[in-house]
């Protein structure tokens, strides 16, 4: 339920206000209420956003596809005979079937199982079994056409061979949608060089979905929840960072740039980072390493694409996040980890190594999924209705320090826009 | 099936059995001991494993990085406190190479018990094991953990 109270003239079945501080406070329904996360799913799952769905490394050839999500909503990605890909949402036209089961692999159609309704890799239907009845009796319609009963085909872009699709014709092109910014950190992970698969990590985190934005617009808890990149010298507070913020607010790039030694800390930086501590070691500080393969002043980018993708270039460790809503209080993420083409054994290994940082038993990993949890937890079962945003003031945008929030509150002056909030 | 081979299988059993017996008392900075110099560790799901892709959860090439994960999770790791209780059955010997290196099979079912919450299955997998003799104690040269629970409840936190 809103704990605010209804504006005067509010919709009644949409009755919620932002707090009066403005953007400094996030009210708690924004991560509780099932009527704000269906205007969600509506306004922007299913509004003008490019969303990920799948790798170009993932469909190698004709025929390959590969099961995905747009928001909460099943789509399957496939590859036709020419080479063209396109997205479509898996439920059957007939009675509503998810039809396709497979997490991925290479079909030339795809049939429902429950009454064998038959699509080609554009999503469109191809035959209907018994479509003109039996012995004349039944059947469809005499004025059923095919072509009028595909499946529901979604907007599909690519660019350096990852694949997004929307729902809304109305999207901007992708290159318009990221921005000159964005589009420079995307760049230089998606450098031209084609894509290795590594392997797959998923896991659900108890927390709502965009508390995995927020956190990645958060400079200021890397160097306080993450003792691993303090105790061992990945990131201090004085490191060389930026957390820019594209001109509409909602994507964003967490940028640092390792120092090529252990910094030596003065006692106030120490003082005030408790997880830092002069005696931990690690046996293999190797798996540390960055290997200068980017062009990019950062050995570390961040970046979060709204609303449902992440691109982690953690030094040498390379992965993408896909964000799958599952209601107010539950996300599913799925870790598409990768290197390049032409990577050596050892260059491959060494990213596996440092894999380690991430995922759900990353040495980061661990904590931000630790913290989303505690934070939905708080904000659904305490007394008190918003939380604080207030680091930096009320400063937003791009900023060349890690000590604000001034990113998470342009998320929200876009959210709010759109949400009608 | 012959006695030397049942003494294996029995062999294994027990050292799976002090195996689990170290993580679920929450040693894990002794769980490295298990492991020979060169040991690879890897947690990895089924979909990974079955495709030949090499990621893991933890992937681990030497003792000194299990010993760094160790290390990691007992000190530096943010996480909710918890029990986790192992549950290690059919134990099985693959073969025996002529140079004295087993391989061999187990399967494990996780347990995980947060404060407040209900006891849950964290994973189901297997473990794909290749085990060699130091001064006549066996040690795992190779442990990869290979879970069917593909979708991780948040966190992963210990060594499986």
């Amino acid at each position: 339920m809103p704990d605010s109270a209804p504006r005067p003239n509010a919709d009644p079945a949409f009755p919620f206000a932002w707090p009066a501080e403005g953007l400094t406070r996030i009210p708690d329904w924004v991560y509780t209420s099932p009527e704000v996360y269906e205007r969600e799913v509506e306004r922007i799952f299913h509004g003008p956003t490019w969303n990920f769905v799948a790798l170009e490394a993932e469909l190698p050839e004709p025929g390959s596809f590969r099961r995905s999500f747009v928001g909460p909503t099943p789509v399957v990605a496939a590859r036709d005979a020419a080479g063209a890909i396109h997205v479509f949402e898996n439920r059957c036209a007939h009675r509503g079937a998810e039809l396709c089961r497979l997490q991925g692999g290479k079909a030339t159609e795809f049939i429902c199982p429950y009454h064998q309704w038959t699509y080609d890799l554009a999503g469109n239907l191809t035959a209907v079994p018994f479509r003109r009845g039996l012995k004349n009796q039944g059947g469809m319609p005499k004025d059923f056409q095919l072509e009028d009963h595909g499946l529901k085909k979604l907007e599909v872009a690519t660019r350096r061979g990852v694949v997004f699709a929307s729902f809304d014709p109305s999207v901007p092109s992708l290159e318009d949608y990221l921005g000159a910014a964005m589009l420079r950190d995307f760049d230089a992970t998606f450098d031209g060089r084609k894509l290795k698969l590594l392997g797959y990590y998923r896991n659900t985190v108890p927390a709502n979905w965009k508390m995995y934005h927020e956190n990645l617009k958060d400079p200021y808890h890397a160097t306080l929840l993450h003792a691993f990149l303090v105790s061992f010298g990945l990131m201090v507070a004085g490191n060389k960072s930026a957390m820019v913020v594209d001109p509409s607010g909602r994507h964003g790039t967490m940028a640092s740039a390792k120092p090529p030694e252990m910094p030596k800390l003065d006692q106030e930086t120490k003082t005030q980072m408790r997880a830092y501590s002069d005696e931990l070691r690690l046996a293999e500080p190797r798996f540390l390493d960055y290997v200068r393969e980017f062009d990019s002043p950062w050995s570390v980018t961040m970046q979060t694409i709204w609303p449902n993708f992440i691109v982690q270039r953690e030094l040498n460790t390379l992965g993408v996040r896909q964000i799958v809503p599952r209601g107010p209080d539950e996300f599913l993420m799925v870790w598409t980890m990768f290197g390049y083409e032409g990577d050596s054994d050892e260059m491959t290994r060494h990213r596996l190594r440092q894999g380690n940082l991430m995922g759900p038993s990353g040495f980061l990993g661990i904590e931000d999924n630790e913290a989303m949890r505690f934070v939905q937890q708080g904000v659904t079962r305490s007394d008190t209705d918003a939380s604080l945003v207030a680091l930096g003031g009320t400063e937003e945008g791009t900023s060349d320090h890690l000590i604000t929030e001034a990113a998470i509150r342009s998320l929200y002056r876009h959210y709010r826009d759109v949400m009608g909030l | 099936m012959s006695a030397s081979h049942r003494e294996l299988r029995l062999e294994i059993a027990e050292f799976n059995a002090e195996y689990a017996a170290v993580l679920d008392a929450g040693r894990v900075q002794d769980w490295p001991a298990f492991f020979t110099e060169d040991a690879v560790y890897r947690i990895t799901g089924r979909e990974n494993f079955d495709a030949g892709l090499p990621v893991g959860l933890v992937y681990c090439e030497g003792i000194g990085m299990i010993r760094d994960r160790a290390l990691a999770i007992s000190r530096t790791t943010m996480f909710a406190p918890r029990y986790l209780l192992h549950q290690v059955t059919n134990d099985r010997v693959l073969a025996v190479d002529p140079g004295g290196e087993i391989s061999a099979e187990a399967n494990y079912a996780l347990f995980e018990t947060l404060v407040d919450e209900k006891t849950t299955l964290q994973q189901v997998g297997r473990y794909h094991d290749r085990f060699v003799r130091e001064h006549g104690r066996l040690k795992l040269k190779a442990r990869h953990c290979v879970y069917d629970s593909l979708i991780i409840d948040t966190a992963l936190i210990y060594p499986v």
